[in-house]
């Protein structure tokens, strides 16, 4: 596949001394639908606006179709752009604020009502072309935005946090909606969230955030099975930490010392040595408590300090390796009611399921 | 007691906002009638507090239109208060849009010498534009064009601090959208900006012109015989040749001052539905 969008060695300070991104590498190739998640204030939106062409990098450079963006202003490049306020025009009918670029760009009338009604019917709103934006609901007003951003074509089209105004239901409808429109039009989605679950849902891949720095580009299951990063360990899903030493170091695996505990892990980092400073991670479902006949690669010995019921998963916290804050789900089903608040337990968990994540 | 007591200030505060009214308003409606004796009087004659026929007449309103100097008087002021308020309103909204932008150099400093008009006595204004306006180099007293650039300039102010308050309100993603959709400057300002300004535009424009309209000062400085405007001809009106029709007069600005209110509020309530969400 072809590289679409390119950012080379990005760069953009606001002040003079503190970069808000830096260090910012990408290559989105044609079709693709890319995430940049972090928590707010980690540079994604800054990304987007530079891009868009709202805002100019410090250094570095922007490749669209491998030429560089720098001189094109914003109203050349064509690109779709949804707002996380919507930014419809409050005194345009939908079809009017569909029809604005078209008649920005001199397309006839027949044609351009043509592809207005197209575009509605992308977003299953046909007959609403007639409204004001303030007789929509929030969720409609998204859909127009979404519409008016695809009516003229755009081969790419970046959506800056759509849908964080909208209420839980309808955000998870519109996920998928979004993600159907998507692979029904073809376009290249640059897509900016702070909300995870929409991220893995979404993305093709995803570019996680943290402090202006891209810590990891992958795909949403390369995310949550193989981080090598802790801020991703944490950020995507729930992870269990534990923060020990490296005391030997195999092909591919590791040994950690974790107060006093010996622990098998995945070996991450290939230039880890023994010393090094580095944080478990192990994700709550893959931990398993253990009958006394069955062991695994990895096995503690831990104190039952709560039990929650959830429904599908019982939630245990446990204290182990010195981490009273230790969480295991175990799967609801027969033979769960044996384990019991205070109790001693063998936990355990497969070498693989642990990585071993440099501390830098 | 207490009710006893409320009730007391609440009737003062009624007694007092009356009197308000009358000493503030009330001369003003004694002028209406007036416009109509039939006497070349200032007063009340005993038959037209009667209500006799006889008594009331449009003879001062014939004559504010039969008149010569009335006819070039109405003229001017709405000759020269039309351009003023064309010129104000174009540079106001402007300036008022570019002081909006974060990165304006010295905003705050530009604003204030913008909205010194409003705040300078109106004599020192009139007496430094003639001084000059009247340089040989300038050449511009007693020209049309020197007082419509006064004017202009007393009521740019007005624009500027409409302009500024409806901007506050303005949704700036909007412009960016506008663009993101493929629209260059001037189609963004015309078909989003514009329209959506547009009460704080003409609502400053109406100031603008009221301003123009009934300002006398500058034109006592800067007008010659030929840019006589109202309230010029009024105030030689008053102290050559005292007679009923300068009440007309003051009657139908009263009455073009009080549309022009009703056209601010009317365009208020309008803005206030429009980004009313729902």
């Amino acid at each position: 596949m072809t590289t679409h969008v390119e950012f080379k060695n990005v760069a953009k300070t606001f002040d003079g001394h503190t970069n808000v991104v830096e260090d910012i590498n990408l290559q989105i190739p044609r079709g693709e639908f890319l995430t940049l998640l972090g928590p707010s204030g980690s540079g994604k939106t800054t990304c987007l606006m530079m891009l868009a062409g709202f805002e100019s990098p410090t250094e570095g450079e922007i490749l669209v179709d491998g030429k560089s963006v720098q001189d094109v202003p914003a109203h050349r490049r064509a690109f779709g752009i949804v707002f996380q306020s919507y930014a419809l025009f409050p005194h345009m009918s939908v079809a009017k604020n569909l029809a604005f670029p078209l008649e920005v760009r001199g397309i006839e009338t027949s044609r351009r009502n043509e592809l207005v009604d197209r575009a509605l019917k992308l977003v299953q709103l046909e007959g609403f072309g007639s409204r004001k934006p303030n007789q929509l609901s929030g969720g409609q007003q998204q859909r127009v935005a979404i519409a008016r951003a695809l009516v003229y074509e755009p081969e790419l089209v970046l959506m800056d946090e759509p849908l964080g105004a909208l209420d839980r239901q309808l955000r998870e409808e519109m996920q998928y909606e979004i993600r159907r429109i998507q692979e029904e039009v073809g376009v290249t989605m640059i897509y900016v969230t702070h909300d995870q679950g929409e991220a893995m849902v979404l993305s093709d891949r995803i570019a996680v955030f943290e402090a202006g720095k891209i810590k990891q580009l992958a795909a949403p299951i390369t995310l949550y099975e193989e981080p090598d990063d802790p801020f991703v360990a944490s950020f995507i899903g729930e992870n269990n930490r534990l923060f020990g030493t490296v005391t030997h170091v195999g092909e591919a695996l590791c040994t950690v010392d974790v107060d006093g505990h010996t622990i098998q892990a995945a070996q991450v980092a290939e230039d880890t040595s023994p010393g090094d400073k580095v944080v478990v991670v192990i994700r709550p479902e893959r931990v398993s408590i253990l009958q006394s006949d069955h062991s695994l690669s990895n096995s503690q010995e831990a104190t039952v300090l709560s039990i929650t019921f959830v429904g599908d998963h019982l939630r245990v916290q446990l204290d182990t390796c010195g981490n009273p804050d230790f969480i295991a789900k175990i799967p609801n089903i027969a033979g769960h009611g044996s384990v019991l608040k205070g109790d001693k337990v063998n936990i355990g968990w497969a070498t693989l399921d642990c990585r071993a994540l440099p501390i830098r | 007691m207490n009710t006893l007591f409320w009730r007391t200030v609440k009737g003062a505060i009624g007694v007092f906002t009356a009197f308000g009214f009358l000493f503030l308003i009330g001369p003003l409606f004694v002028i209406v009638p007036l416009s109509f004796n039939a006497e070349p009087y200032f007063t009340f004659r005993p038959e037209m507090l009667m209500l006799d026929p006889e008594a009331f007449s449009l003879r001062w309103y014939e004559n504010l239109f039969n008149d010569e100097e009335w006819h070039r008087a109405l003229f001017n002021s709405f000759f020269i208060g039309i351009c003023a308020t064309i010129l104000a309103t174009t540079l106001g909204t402007l300036a008022a849009i570019s002081l909006n932008q974060s990165n304006f150099p010295a905003r705050r400093t530009v604003m204030a010498l913008l909205i010194s008009p409003m705040v300078t006595p109106i004599v020192i204004v009139g007496v430094s534009v003639f001084f000059f306006y009247s340089q040989p180099f300038i050449g511009l007293a007693q020209t049309y064009l020197g007082i419509i650039l006064s004017h202009a300039m007393l009521g740019a102010p007005f624009v500027v601090i409409t302009v500024t308050a409806t901007l506050a309100g303005f949704n700036q993603t909007l412009m960016h959208a506008a663009s993101s959709l493929g629209a260059n400057a001037w189609t963004r300002f015309r078909r989003v900006q514009l329209p959506l300004i547009s009460p704080g535009v003409i609502t400053g424009g109406l100031f603008a012109f009221a301003t123009s309209f009934d300002e006398v000062v500058v034109v006592l400085f800067m007008g010659g015989l030929e840019q006589r405007t109202l309230p010029r001809q009024m105030w030689s009106g008053i102290r050559e040749e005292i007679n009923p029709t300068i009440l007309a007069v003051a009657t139908l600005l009263i009455i073009f001052a009080v549309l022009v209110l009703f056209t601010v509020e009317w365009l208020r309530a309008r803005t206030a539905k429009q980004l009313q969400p729902q």
